[in-house]
């Protein structure tokens, strides 16, 4: 199993026409993705990489059947294609995407309360089932299928993590970028939750950074539901005070969410901390060999 | 984006915030025009830099004629103003602002912002304001109060006086409180602002409610909405390097250290930093060349890592992911030849095509060491940067 995409995923591309989308799109195809449609405004009718071009979310689901959508519309406009997808209640929209404004974020998020649809980002690199279904822009060679669970807030950090995982010969059950921007979808707890009930994945590696407190949260939750391992990394230790690292996201502002808080509490709460970037991998073998469950997590 | 006082005060006057009259000036003779019009007995010139703690700087003087405030701004013009948020380079004076003075009875905090976890707003303020406002927010919390204002409501009356209530303002000026709040949460929705502050918000002798300093910030992904707001940036506050990154969309930050690197994506770039120093070096930024690393970027990349002259050794790391070594390879290789670079460089490239990538580096006759992981890049790096002392 997997977590919120699999064999079974039917997805739509939003901004399938602009060269970012198409360039992606066909990268999907390439790993084995069900892509059933695309939606550009005023482009419906026509046929890019195989598949039918719509106009609006609604009539692409209708006649496509779609349950996923992933975003490639610049950022002036994709606060309205989150909400055009979840008005339509695609299930999983995952927005790419970066450079959303932070009021149109707050105004999707109100949206989406008591609505069905899942968001993932925006500000992400999507998310990968190894083997079954990739949405976004994740490499998918350096992936592996196998069983543990990797949620991390960074692009970049996380394929050298999987790379990490898939060298040492553990595999994954599903990586998902949650995004680098203050106002989220989908956050750490809610993803650990996921892969806390997903049979087939036994451990997780949480990748962090500076700013917010989801990390935090997450700590405390792991400590009093989570059955499995979980190994973390935070970056930005060295990152100063008040500056905005790249990521939305990733400020510490008024003294708060230092990487030096985030990974006492983590520790507090009985995680393991890999100490630098080099060595997540290590720190997950070393978590799954005491909970005895190496062996199980090696890929076949 | 920030912005100087003078011009938050200006946009927050529009909102119908009572501020403090006054005037930017950027001569003695303008200074003196300034309190001539102003008029009155005494005026405060105001340095007008991008930070806080201007007063204990000596960016605050008082003045008692225009003359006076002449001199006063005579002296400030050119300084170089060391605060408690500027670091020990400090920022140059080339502004000031003149304006009245107060008669202050008491001072308040108060300013709006985005409340991230509960995706609305918040309200913060205290009874307490001024310059200590930070030591009040450590050393005692609870005279800090905080409303949060839902989306759907946005700030309505009930949210400024419970929150006048709480900060102890008279009676008589909730009124005016009221009108003020709302003035600077308009702002914030209008403008796509990521803070509206007034401190100190204060009450006169005179029974005036008034915003004495105030600072206003904006969301940067919103200001191709805002061509209005981008008119008021003023680059000369902003670190030059990190002017000519955003030119070509690299997000750059300084920082003190030697080793110069170049990163794709802001987790790994970070992550970077951290193992630079784990290692016993010192980065010299941060830098995201972004998803897409062209010659073109990584060339704008190395001017820019090369124009410190404290780099001694610039490190590479870029995980490759979907892009091919190979082309960002032929990249380096071409950048590194324009820039000539003349200082160690190391590159550490991982991804499709790796080993196509790593022969390019190696073939380019240029001073490249090709890492085959992060650790073993960082190790080098290191080792580059000590020699190279």
């Amino acid at each position: 199993m997997s977590i919120l995409i699999d064999e079974n995923s039917r997805v739509l591309v939003q901004g399938i026409t602009g060269s970012h989308g198409q360039f992606h799109t066909a990268q999907m195809q390439a790993y084995g993705t069900n892509i059933v449609g695309g939606v550009t405004p005023s482009k419906g009718g026509q046929t890019v990489l195989g598949v039918p071009v719509f106009d609006t979310v609604r009539e692409a689901k209708a006649a496509t059947g779609a349950n996923v959508s992933v975003i490639y519309v610049p950022a002036p406009f994709a606060a309205e294609s989150i909400m055009e997808a979840a008005d339509a209640d695609i299930e999983l929209v995952v927005c790419i995407t970066e450079g959303i404004p932070v009021l149109d974020m707050i105004k999707v998020k109100n949206y989406l309360r008591g609505r069905k649809t899942r968001l993932i980002g925006p500000n992400c690199p999507g998310l990968i089932s190894p083997g079954k279904c990739k949405v976004g822009i994740l490499p998918g060679s350096i992936h592996k299928k196998g069983h543990v669970g990797v949620v991390s807030r960074s692009g970049t950090l996380t394929y050298e993590a999987v790379d990490q995982l898939s060298r040492a010969g553990i595999g994954q059950s599903t990586a998902v970028g949650i995004g680098g921007d203050p106002i989220k979808g989908t956050g750490f707890l809610d993803v650990l939750d996921l892969f806390n009930r997903d049979e087939e994945t036994y451990a997780v590696v949480m990748i962090g950074e500076i700013g917010g407190s989801g990390e935090e949260d997450a700590a405390e939750w792991i400590k009093a539901n989570m059955k499995k391992p979980v190994v973390a990394f935070i970056s930005g230790q060295t990152a100063p005070k008040g500056k905005r690292m790249g990521h939305a996201g990733a400020i510490i502002s008024g003294g708060k969410g230092t990487a030096e808080s985030k990974n006492r509490v983590l520790k507090e709460c009985g995680i393991d901390v890999a100490p630098t970037p080099d060595k997540i991998g290590e720190t997950l073998i070393g978590a799954i060999k005491r909970a005895g469950i190496y062996e199980k997590c090696l890929i076949k | 984006m920030k912005i100087h006082e003078y011009q938050a005060k200006e946009l927050l006057e529009a909102y119908g915030v009572p501020v403090l009259k006054g005037f930017m000036a950027e001569t003695p003779e303008k200074a003196r025009e300034a309190a001539d019009a102003l008029g009155g007995g005494l005026f405060v010139v105001k340095a007008q830099v991008h930070s806080g703690g201007r007063g204990k700087a000596g960016g605050v003087k008082l003045a008692h004629s225009p003359e006076e405030a002449a001199e006063v701004t005579k002296q400030m013009l050119g300084m170089k103003l060391v605060t408690n948020q500027t670091g020990p380079e400090g920022k140059i004076v080339r502004k000031v602002l003149v304006t009245e003075g107060a008669d202050i009875e008491k001072e308040y905090y108060l300013s709006v912002t985005v409340d991230n976890e509960r995706e609305g707003f918040v309200i913060i303020a205290s009874g307490e304001g001024g310059t200590e406002i930070e030591e009040t927010a450590l050393k005692h919390p609870e005279k800090i109060v905080k409303e949060f204002v839902s989306y759907e409501t946005g700030l309505r009356d009930f949210h400024a006086r419970y929150t006048a209530k709480k900060m102890g303002i008279a009676p008589e000026h909730h009124k005016a409180f009221i009108s003020m709040l709302k003035g600077m949460y308009r702002l914030l929705i209008e403008k796509d602002c990521s803070l509206v502050e007034i401190n100190p918000l204060v009450t006169t002798k005179q029974g005036q409610l008034v915003a004495l300093d105030a600072k206003v910030n904006f969301d940067d992904n919103a200001l191709f909405r805002h061509p209005d707001i981008v008119s008021l940036r003023d680059v000369n506050e902003e670190d030059p390097k990190e002017v000519e990154a955003g030119k070509y969309d690299l997000n750059y930050v300084s920082l003190d250290g030697n080793i110069g690197c170049m990163v794709n994506g802001a987790g790994l770039a970070m992550a970077t930093m951290d193992i630079i120093k784990a290692f016993g070096g010192t980065p010299a930024n941060f830098l995201d060349v972004g998803g897409s690393a062209t010659t073109e970027r990584v060339t704008a990349a190395f001017k820019i890592l090369l124009s410190d002259p404290h780099v001694k050794a610039i490190m590479v790391n870029i995980f490759g992911g979907i892009m091919k070594c190979d082309v960002i390879a032929e990249g380096i290789v071409a950048a590194a030849h324009e820039t000539k670079m003349s200082i160690p460089l190391i590159v550490r490239l991982d991804g499709t095509n790796m080993e196509k990538g790593k022969e390019i580096l190696s073939a380019s006759g240029l001073q490249i060491t090709p890492a085959s992981s992060m650790a073993e890049a960082a190790h080098l790096a290191v080792s580059a940067a000590k020699e190279g002392k």
